[in-house]
């Protein structure tokens, strides 16, 4: 192992560390939703490892419980989004003509739209009128599903033109006009033949999208159209804590290192990985 | 030049025009719609009433007769009025537009002028120990939550030391207004803005940089025996540029869209606080004009950055 690859470590272990913490949430700690008024913003204590919010609930608690949402989002967003975009980089790619430039003119316009506004629009979409009954619009799968397809649905411009342009230089080796002359189908070609040749740099660019998905899953919750109260995430315990900033300014310090912390491993892994796959870097 | 330049924006019109289309018609999917909430307002409503001000507004019409009509009116200048602020469309976002140009501008200005010698310094030596500092610094900022720094500068400079204001754009008593206020008032945004943008300018610079290095051009320029300083700034410098030029164009959309999530944190009235204020507040028309103005800079700032790259760079020709 190189100096070089001690950052990628570090954002490794990093994400270890939290997929470890998270998973073990409900084992860890108090109930996350339990109010207790009489000990508003306790200080740190044995009970209360980083002492209580506004609502007198343990932040430790809701700290690991809010990343479990967090994490879940992200992660399911960026197998998504690249599911998606994998899907139409290797139509687009593989087919061309004018398959190809009405999938990439697609692209083009979704990537020229401004992103954040278009999705607070998404965001506040009302899902009675999208046909959705009053029970599943209340159940924490369904708020965490609507984040996840929000997300995708602007997300995976970036895997679409890639896989494209690796599909094009793919689709003219020698192993590809083989498997074509032996008359296997388009289908296969485009998943037996391009698409192991193409997933390399796709892992690379999800991982390195799962740290802007974490940003902005968390920024729709900060502005309350994300994950609801009284369900924790890192984003909406910011939206408490910014209501309070002036009785209590430092209850604003823990959710968003935890946001910066996640984002940051996965920025360094993703970029480690980037270098190992990479070697002209 | 001018078949391109045609065929790009009739591109961009086609895009704005599918843009409406789909922000339109998911308004309409928003929870309620204007006549309901006038009722909830006011109790002397009846349900005759209510069917009367549906006609009347069109709203008992088809999505897409209502679509033609809004797409009729915008064409012929009429924007309509803000429910939100009751007040025309065009005199509440006019000021919100100016307000944004200020604090994105300044904090653009800012973040470059940190950021492009940062990325210069970094390109020095790549791997050196000054490369390693601004890649750090860079991934930080690119791994920050705007939100939680906002933040986190407000708590330390407004809560704890209360050495300038948390959020608006200027004082309601005393020095109300006046340059020094106003940027007291600024400080802390365009300070949040400005560190979350040196990353990537940084980054992008560093990048260019070492693409320019690598150029048959600044070797001859060495062979003739130029100086390291001329070499960087003179020749390497001044071609890395290029495709920073390319980003700001990206950039130029932003400047008029505002900040969304800052503008919210701070209360600075400007177009992203404008967009989301209208989004959640079920203000259609507001939030309508809003949308596609910022879709339109967004498209124009693309186009715009395509012809200074060609108009900058002899070896790019537009077709």
């Amino acid at each position: 192992m190189k100096a070089r690859d001690l950052p990628a470590m570090l954002g490794a272990v990093l994400l270890v560390l939290l997929a470890a913490a998270t998973l073990s949430a409900p084992w860890l700690g108090a109930d996350p939703e339990a109010m207790n008024l009489a000990a508003i913003h306790a200080a740190p204590s044995l009970a209360h490892p980083l002492g209580t919010d506004e609502l007198g609930r343990d932040v430790a608690s809701r700290l690991l419980h809010g990343g479990r949402v967090s994490l879940a989002v992200a992660l399911a967003t960026a197998l998504l989004a690249a599911l998606l975009g994998t899907t139409i980089g290797l139509v687009a790619g593989y087919r061309g003509g004018w398959v190809d430039s009405t999938l990439m003119r697609l692209t083009d316009g979704v990537m020229a739209l401004p992103l954040l506004p278009l999705l607070i629009v998404l965001a506040a979409l009302d899902p009675a009128k999208l046909g959705i009954g009053d029970e599943a619009r209340s159940s924490e799968a369904f708020m965490v599903g609507r984040m996840v397809v929000i997300i995708a649905l602007v997300g995976w411009t970036g895997a679409a033109r890639l896989v494209r342009a690796q599909t094009l230089s793919v689709k003219t080796r020698d192993y590809v006009r083989a498997a074509t002359a032996l008359g296997a189908t388009p289908g296969r070609i485009m998943i037996r033949h391009i698409l192991p040749n193409v997933a390399s740099p796709m892992v690379v660019a999800a991982t390195l999208s799962v740290g802007n998905i974490i940003l902005v899953e968390s920024a729709l919750s900060f502005l309350g159209l994300g994950v609801q109260p009284p369900m924790a995430s890192w984003g909406n315990m910011l939206t408490g804590a910014m209501n309070v900033i002036w009785s209590a300014p430092d209850q604003a310090l823990w959710p968003g290192l935890a946001i910066f912390v996640t984002v940051l491993a996965f920025n360094l892994a993703g970029d480690g990985l980037q270098r190992r796959l990479d070697p002209r870097r | 030049m001018t078949a391109w330049l045609t065929s790009r924006l009739l591109q961009s019109l086609a895009v704005l025009v599918v843009m409406s289309l789909v922000v339109h018609g998911l308004m309409a999917l928003m929870p309620g719609d204007p006549i309901d909430l006038m009722i909830a307002s006011d109790p002397h409503l009846t349900a005759a009433d209510a069917i009367r001000l549906k006609a009347l507004y069109g709203l008992d019409r088809p999505w897409g007769e209502r679509y033609l009509a809004w797409a009729g009116q915008v064409l012929r200048g009429e924007l309509g009025y803000s429910r939100l602020f009751a007040k025309p469309v065009l005199d509440i976002m006019a000021p919100a537009i100016v307000n944004s140009l200020t604090l994105m501008g300044s904090a653009l200005a800012l973040s470059l002028l940190v950021a492009v010698p940062l990325g210069v310094f970094a390109s020095r030596r790549p791997g050196g120990w000054a490369d390693h500092l601004v890649n750090t610094v860079s991934f930080a900022s690119v791994s920050l939550p705007t939100f939680w720094l906002g933040l986190m500068l407000m708590v330390l400079f407004a809560v704890k030391l209360g050495w300038l204001p948390a959020g608006g754009m200027q004082s309601l008593t005393g020095d109300s207004g006046g340059i020094v206020d106003s940027l007291r008032h600024m400080a802390l945004p365009v300070a949040t803005l400005a560190i979350a943008g040196i990353g990537q300018y940084a980054r992008h610079t560093r990048a260019a940089m070492l693409n320019e290095a690598a150029q048959d051009y600044i070797r001859t320029a060495k062979a003739k025996g130029c100086g390291p300083r001329r070499l960087v700034w003179r020749h390497q410098f001044r071609n890395a540029l290029l495709p920073l030029v390319t980003l700001l164009g990206l950039e130029f959309g932003n400047l008029f869209s505002g900040a969304l999530i800052t503008e919210t944190v701070f209360g600075w009235p400007g177009m992203g606080k404008l967009i989301a204020d209208s989004v959640m507040g079920n203000d259609f028309n507001l939030a309508l004009t809003a949308l596609m103005l910022a879709t339109a800079m967004t498209l124009l700032g693309s186009v715009l950055a395509d012809l200074a790259m060609a108009r900058l760079d002899p070896r790019i020709r537009l077709r």
